[in-house]
């Protein structure tokens, strides 16, 4: 993708490479530069984006690479890629219902197939497909909806029997009988996972390439506006830093911020728990998804089955759920993988997920002139990571609706063209 | 069968009468009762249990419990096989099968050992930054990585064993069995409170089953503990629980206890399941969970033989076994002291005690020295010789600052090496209850500060390292959480507790080598992740320099031991390398579970039919027995159709259409959801939540109604009966009857509290047989002798009491189908017989049973609709072109805003059309799409999509409905439905395919 | 799993409740008179502070009747309990103190 923006650089960073670690090697390793620096806050900046965490960090990249924005602050009020980032279960796909979700998440896969190169960081993005399964008459019904739909937007699917599910998954239990049993599914071969982390990293080493500033440690306590309302800068943990772009993309605490600058947005932030298993030898290889059961099965390449769910059903910003929705998450493993249950938990977390009653982002001017957002990806905004970053970059560079991020404006809310993928699809991971 | 070479001749609270015979790796090997495998492994000298996970290099066991990162073994085979369990955890038992992990083809030729040699090409996070290219290979280099990664095999097949779970309160829930929750407990028992006290060991006691220097009221610390346990085994509140883990502590003092139940008998029992999750919320929390040892990291600190000192010394005392005759100790306190004169009591020839401190003073000093142990004050290992087994260190003495070397190195022989590095207070629970750690510099170890919940850390976990003192502590806590519950305390007095002091501490966290961390050999910081020294200074040299970007850069406390041995080093080495204190580098928040924890005991209760409620019908016997075939709906399952000998489903389905047409069809319809509503204000409640008016509906007639979500949406749709001026009987949807009851219930008390109305869902009280088709009438006739039938006295939309087959019943005039139709409702333990009655007084009119199929296309037949499939959330009333039912005149009903926004009315907003193929055969996919212009491929504009599509035998054609955009102005429109393969062009038309006059309807 | 003293059963396990957001938003009296703007503050926008909430719960496997609790939404402590028609402790600083305000 040419307009997705390539690394003008490098400005002084030597590349990634098997030479490059070889080369090392002969010196103990002891003279890599600091994939990115930690520099103190300059006074002011031509765009502050707001959360260091994936999107915020592609944003930074992107008004960088595409944009020739460069003097640009991430201010991250703990380590990058320390929300959402780093606490989902890294289902990366694009098939939604809706013609809108549809454009950004594809947008996002295309940005994917090659970002590893793009970043010169192994992302480790993996497409080993991503099946959805269907569990009733009901549910293949739906199923068949969204395959068409998802077909006849030019991206990949495929109908998979109960033979062909068992074939690509032979642990799934295909017992007809039980409540729930595996009818069917589809397949996003396209879609797979990718390694958190480096996703952060990958962004943070590349942007920093290009002259952007990641602050961490530095917490937006308020925001400066002049006499006509517009943004002016932000009152930081740090003292003050000067803008007149300023784009928020927190996650969890977008609520927290938009009272900050003055407004409301219609969002909630909810736990989403996940877990994973101790590592054992591989035994799935795809990401299975079932909305009647409720949980999400992957297995990381170091061996852990990673599992995740749906939300809370309450407000929470304390990165913790209440036990019950484990143990369905978990009875779910055992009734649909019956070999799950003498494997262990390793370790359950919880993250600070921004939901809209949608279940659509916003990623839109606000009331407030200068000041972007983009937040309310709910539970599935790992995926999105460089799309909304690429969309955003050019929402907040030109001031303008970016064509693919246009459905997603804050007004959508008042005149009531939602694009519900909760209504429509069950749950949206 | 090799002999329990060191196996001492006397000692341990192993059953010497008891020898048990397993395997690992296939080799058999004897051990006695109350071993753990890694004792008996050690007993019969085996040291080398495993291959690390990164390089491969050879492991033996480290610790004595559950901190134990290298020993992990493959339990069992088949269906019952376990991975990466710890050998310091497996209970003994006759015929346990164990093998190690991770190597191939044999634990003592690994080939994946080769990584070793290629070793620095590995450095953390390698992996970031090669394999990119080509990019079409990293599918090939993932294969790889996956299979040389993961440790230990999943089973088989299906688990076998059963699991369950517990719901308890409690008191005071104390979490650990040492001296500490043992006092605790104690106290909080003979004060009457119900306690629950659980170990994670198979005996309580805690540290005290692995020393033998320690007396308590005069006796050794284990008749203590046996006294205790004995009196607290007398108390009726006091519930002990062995084998079982605290491992989780959730919000408002919520705890989970995983117990093992049979897992050390090798074998399940019919009775008990296999394992208990305990679910427990306790008014207090006593957190007693002790100290883990710290390892010290010095160069090539991973062979096999180099293990915790506590570990050592417990091996010895508790299971009678020497790891070996040759100990070597390096200790930074006086506690190494103690396994030295353990070891030496038992025969072995210490070979030194290495003393990071540069002076030592105190009795042990002199002990040792009295006892001919050579005391190397101020020295460090600087190095370690041996492949699959420690054969010698070198050591040298250390600059005052402990920073660099001030000597020449040594050579000391040696088959075993104890490291005492200071304890870790395990402050797992505390973190995960969200209590402050606080960093102690003057113990180096992060202790519990500000507690979150009700709860209180004693003894070792809240930095207590004297036995006295943790009894001490355990009581105190035990009365102040009982006498805050208001019991009466009473108070048992603190023995007097004779103990070795642990002396001043020395705490290094690098011991200084001849060369630079990362030139030469390896300094382990995590064994199980192969995470050295040198890996953590290169991610903070990177850049990564909170703890969260280091650990997960070089994957250090992520092992299957979550950290308990690595993370407190990792955090100091990273701070000593950043130059900052430990806690500016950070705390790890620990989260369940303590311990990994199966997923069985979480979920494997819940499976089978116990995953999920089925609802089924009073006729669902009926069903059965006719061969009926089921779909679910929502919770229910609901006879979908009723094939006859060799019919297919289409067959079967056009038959029953056919017959509810052209004679009378039975359908059960009990599933549909039944409020009854009361009260004065009854009529304008329903006023509110439906679009069209309510107030003047006469008693004993029925009226359709749609109810919308505040944003103008369909919800759900039903008819409703007045059954007297302040009594209606509403249906709902089958699915959506649980969310129209919580909706209504919700206006009712938090917006309209004022008004008088009560709801009842009485969905399960009535049975519901609806009877259609022009010959009903005479079959209800024959069975209801007390309602006149007449379409002038029971008209359509008319409801009235009688009796049907001599069952009280409320039978309803309306029609889903078209067709002349009741809906007979019974109450629920009726409706099976009245269902059988039906059946037998209509037999020669041929009755047929009908499912929700027929169901589906007789009212399709009709264009209804069916909300959630012709609906979808997006939907309103005028979409559906059902303008009709929404009131102009009523001043507002819940939705009538929200439908007035401006995007509600546009004209390209998704309309409810039918659709009629061009080819009368064929049946339209339900989702498929429809478009405008067709494009030789993807992407193409899609207008909307296939909801409804049948074969309707009534037409003689295929029908469809669609939502399409903009689509009541199309009517009579091209449009296509292209599909794989294939183009289905379709001609928009009206949604009412069949007797559009409705001249059916009254029979 | 937090536990929640329901006003009229005592204290339950989270699990037994359903959520129903911020409390003490009323429905308009006159719906039709609101403008679009508002209407989509009622239909969707929602205080979401991390901090003192005052929120709805319903014990829906119990009485199932609908009453208020404050509650942190970081600490998750329960700061206040009380019925359909009562008001938060103006001291927590969560809102209307009266149906007036």
């Amino acid at each position: 993708m040419a307009e997705a923006g390539r690394r003008r650089g490098p400005t002084g960073k030597p590349r990634y490479s098997i030479l490059a670690l070889a080369r090392n090697a002969l010196s103990y390793h002891e003279n890599w530069q600091a994939a990115w620096r930690s520099p103190e806050p300059k006074p002011s900046y031509d765009a502050i984006v707001v959360g260091g965490g994936g999107h915020g960090l592609a944003t930074a990249y992107y008004l960088a690479s595409v944009h020739g924005i460069r003097n640009v602050a991430v201010l991250e009020k703990g380590w990058i890629g320390g929300g959402n980032t780093g606490r989902n279960t890294t289902i990366i796909r694009s098939n939604y219902l809706w013609d809108e979700s549809a454009a950004i998440y594809e947008h996002a896969l295309k940005l994917w197939e090659g970002l590893s190169q793009e970043l010169n960081f192994n992302l480790m993005f993996s497409q080993r497909g991503v099946i959805t399964l269907a569990h009733s008459e009901h549910e293949l019904k739906e199923m068949r909806r969204r395959v068409e739909a998802i077909r006849l937007n030019g991206i990949d699917t495929e109908v998979l029997s109960t033979a062909d599910v068992k074939k690509l998954v032979p642990i799934i239990n295909t017992d007809q009988g039980i409540r729930h049993p595996v009818m069917g599914g589809f397949i996003q071969r396209r879609g797979g996972t990718a390694r958190h982390d480096a996703v952060a990293w990958g962004y943070a080493r590349a942007a920093d390439d290009l002259g952007v500033d990641i602050i961490q440690n530095c917490e937006v306590t308020g925001f400066l506006k002049d006499g006509n309302g517009a943004i002016e800068g932000v009152e930081t943990s740090r003292g003050i830093i000067r803008s007149k772009k300023i784009g928020c993309v927190a996650a969890g605490h977008s609520a927290v911020l938009a009272d900050l600058a003055g407004f409301k947005l219609p969002i909630q932030a909810r736990p989403l728990q996940a877990l994973v298993s101790e590592p054992i030898k591989p035994v799935i290889d795809t990401v299975v998804m079932s909305n009647a059961v409720h949980m999400y099965i992957s297995q990381s390449d170091k061996g852990e089955l990673v599992l995740g769910a749906g939300t809370d059903s309450y407000n929470s910003y304390a990165q913790r759920g209440s036990l019950n929705i484990v143990e369905h998450q978990l009875a779910a493993a055992c009734e649909l993988y019956p070999i799950v249950s003498r494997l262990r938990v390793l370790r359950t977390w919880g993250g600070i997920v921004d939901t809209c009653p949608d279940a659509s982002p916003i990623v839109s001017t606000t009331p407030v002139d200068g000041l972007y957002f983009n937040c309310g990806w709910g539970t599935g905004g790992f995926k999105a990571t460089p799309g909304s970053g690429h969309v955003f970059a050019d929402l907040m560079a030109h001031n303008r609706p970016n064509p693919i991020a246009a459905p997603f404006t804050l007004q959508r809310f008042k005149g009531g063209y939602l694009i519900d993928e909760h209504g429509a699809a069950g749950v949206a991971h | 069968m090799a002999s329990q070479s060191n196996r001492l001749a006397a000692g341990g609270r192993v059953d010497r009468r008891r020898p048990l015979v397993f395997r690992f790796d296939g080799r058999r090997l004897q051990g006695y009762a109350g071993d753990t495998l890694a004792s008996a492994l050690l007993a019969n000298d085996v040291h080398l249990v495993g291959r690390s996970f990164k390089y491969h290099r050879p492991r033996g066991i480290l610790g004595l419990g559950s901190e134990e990162p290298n020993a992990l073994i493959q339990l069992g085979r088949g269906n019952r096989t376990e991975p990466n369990l710890r050998a310091t955890q497996i209970e003994l038992f006759d015929g346990l099968d164990a093998h190690s992990q991770n190597r191939w083809p044999c634990l003592r030729f690994d080939v994946g050992a080769v990584n070793s040699a290629f070793h620095r090409l590995f450095p953390a996070g390698f992996y970031y930054k090669t394999f990119m290219w080509p990019a079409s290979l990293w599918s090939t280099y993932e294969e790889v990585i996956r299979h040389a990664a993961g440790l230990g095999r999943a089973p088989e097949g299906p688990d076998p064993d059963r699991y369950e779970r517990m719901h308890a309160h409690c008191d005071v829930l104390i979490a650990g069995g040492g001296p500490a929750g043992l006092a605790a407990a104690l106290a909080a028992g003979r004060s009457g409170a119900r306690v629950i006290l659980a170990d994670e060991q198979a005996e309580f006691g805690g540290s005290l089953l692995g020393d033998d220097d320690v007396t308590i009221g005069g006796t050794p610390a284990v008749d203590w503990v046996a006294e205790v346990v004995a009196e607290l085994e007398s108390m009726p509140e006091v519930t002990l629980l062995r084998r079982s883990t605290v491992n989780g502590y959730y919000d408002h003092n919520y705890l989970t206890i995983a117990e093992r139940v049979t897992d050390h008998l090798g074998v399940g029992l019919p009775t008990v399941p296999r394992q208990r999750l305990w679910k427990v919320r306790a008014a207090r929390v006593v957190l007693a969970t002790g100290a883990i040892e710290r390892p010290l990291v010095f160069r090539d600190n991973d062979r096999p033989g180099v293990m915790l000192s506590t570990a050592v010394r417990g091996y010895a005392i508790r299971y009678g076994v020497l790891a070996g005759r040759h100990p070597l100790i390096v200790t930074g306190n006086d506690d190494g002291y103690r396994t030295a004169f353990a070891l030496a009591d038992r025969q072995a020839r210490v070979a030194a005690i290495v003393d990071l401190r540069a002076d030592p003073t105190g009795s042990v000093v002199a002990e040792a020295r009295h006892r001919g142990i050579e005391v190397l004050a101020g020295h460090s290992v600087t190095a370690t010789h041996g492949g699959r087994r420690i054969e010698a260190a070198e050591i040298a003495p250390m600059t005052a600052d402990g920073s660099g070397l001030a000597g020449s190195t040594r050579t000391l022989e040696c088959d075993v090496i104890a490291m005492a590095g200071g304890f870790n207070p395990t402050v797992h629970l505390f973190s995960q209850s969200r209590g402050k750690l606080r960093w102690d510099s003057e113990r180096s170890a992060f202790l519990p500060g500000t507690s979150h919940e009700a709860e209180v850390s004693v003894g070792g976990c809240a930095g207590t390292d004297s036995v006295a003192q943790a009894i001490k502590d355990g009581i105190r806590a035990g009365l102040e959480q009982v006498r805050a519950l208001g019991h009466t305390a009473r108070q048992p007095a603190a023995p007097a507790v004779e103990e070795h002091g642990q002396g001043e501490t020395r705490t290094l966290w690098l011991l200084p080598s001849t060369q630079p961390v990362g030139r030469k050999g390896k300094h382990f910081v995590d064994f199980q992740n192969d995470v050295t020294a040198a890996d953590l200074m290169l991610a903070t040299r990177e850049g990564y320099r909170s703890i969260e970007h280091v650990k997960r850069y070089t994957t250090t406390g992520m092992g299957t031991d979550q950290g308990k041995t690595s993370n407190v080093n990792a955090l100091a080495i990273v701070g000593q390398s950043l130059g900052v204190d430990v806690p500016a580098v950070g705390t790890t928040t620990f989260r369940a579970p303590y311990t990994p924890t199966t997923i069985g005991a979480y979920g494997g209760r819940d499976v089978g039919h116990l995953f999920a409620p089925t609802r089924t019908t009073a006729m669902d016997p009926w069903h059965r027995a006719n061969g009926a075939k089921f779909e679910h709906v929502g919770d229910w399952m609901r006879a979908w159709y009723y094939p006859k000998a060799g019919e297919t489903f289409r067959q079967a389905v056009d038959r029953e259409v056919t017959v509810a047409r052209n004679g009378v069809a039975l359908l059960d319809a009990s599933t549909l959801g039944k409020i009854d509503i009361r009260g004065t204000d009854a009529a304008e409640f329903l006023n509110r939540v439906y679009t069209n008016a309510w107030a003047k509906l006469g008693v004993g007639r029925c009226r359709y109604g749609f109810m919308l979500k505040e944003d103008g949406m369909v919800m759900d749709d039903g008819v409703t009966t007045r059954l007297a001026d302040d009594h209606f009987h509403m249906t709902t949807t089958t699915g959506g009857a649980g969310r129209v009851m919580n909706w209504l219930e919700e206006y009712l008390q938090t917006e309209w509290p004022e008004m008088d109305v009560r709801l009842t869902s009485v969905t399960e009280q009535w049975a519901v047989a609806s009877i259609c088709g022009p010959k009903c009438r005479e079959l209800l006739g024959r069975l209801c002798p007390d309602i006149d039938l007449g379409n002038d006295a029971f008209p359509f939309m008319a409801m009235r009491d009688g009796t049907v087959a001599g069952i009280p019943a409320r039978v309803f005039r309306i029609s889903f189908t078209g067709e002349l139709s009741f809906e007979i409702n019974v109450p629920t333990r009726y409706g099976l017989a009245l269902w059988e009655a039906l059946m037998t007084a209509g037999a020669d009119l041929g009755i047929t049973p009908y499912g929700t199929e027929a169901m589906h296309v007789l009212r399709a037949e009709k264009g209804f609709i069916i909300v959630g499939q012709d609906t979808d959330g997006s939907v309103t009333p005028l979409d559906l072109g059902m303008d009709w039912i929404v009131s102009k005149t009523k001043p507002d009903f819940i939705g009538k805003r929200g439908l007035a926004r401006p995007d509600l009315h546009k004209p390209d907003r998704k309309q409810l059309v039918g659709l009629l193929t061009e080819d009368p055969i064929f049946v339209l996919p339900e989702g498929g799409h429809v478009v405008e212009a067709v494009k030789p491929k993807p992407p193409m504009a899609m207008l909307g999509h296939v909801t409804s599509s049948y074969f309707s035998p009534s037409a003689g054609r295929s029908i469809a409905m669609a939502l399409v955009k903009g689509g009541h102005a199309r009517k009579g429109q091209t449009l296509y439905v292209p599909l794989e393969g294939r183009t289905i062009p379709v001609t928009v038309a009206d949604t009412v395919f069949f007797d559009p006059e409705g001249s059916r309807r009254d029979g | 799993m937090m536990l929640i003293p329901c006003p009229w059963c005592g204290p339950r396990d989270d699990s037994e409740f359903a959520y129903g957001n911020q409390a003490h938003i009323a429905r308009p009296n006159d719906p039709l008179a609101t403008s679009d703007q508002q209407w989509a503050e009622y239909l969707y926008f929602r205080d979401n502070p991390k901090g003192p909430f005052a929120e709805r719960w319903m014990h829906a496997a119990g009485c199932r009747r609908w009453f208020h609790v404050v509650r942190d939404t970081y600490s998750h402590v329960i700061l206040q309990v009380y019925k359909v028609g009562e008001w938060p402790d103006p001291a927590l600083g969560v809102g209307p103190a009266s149906k007036e305000s």
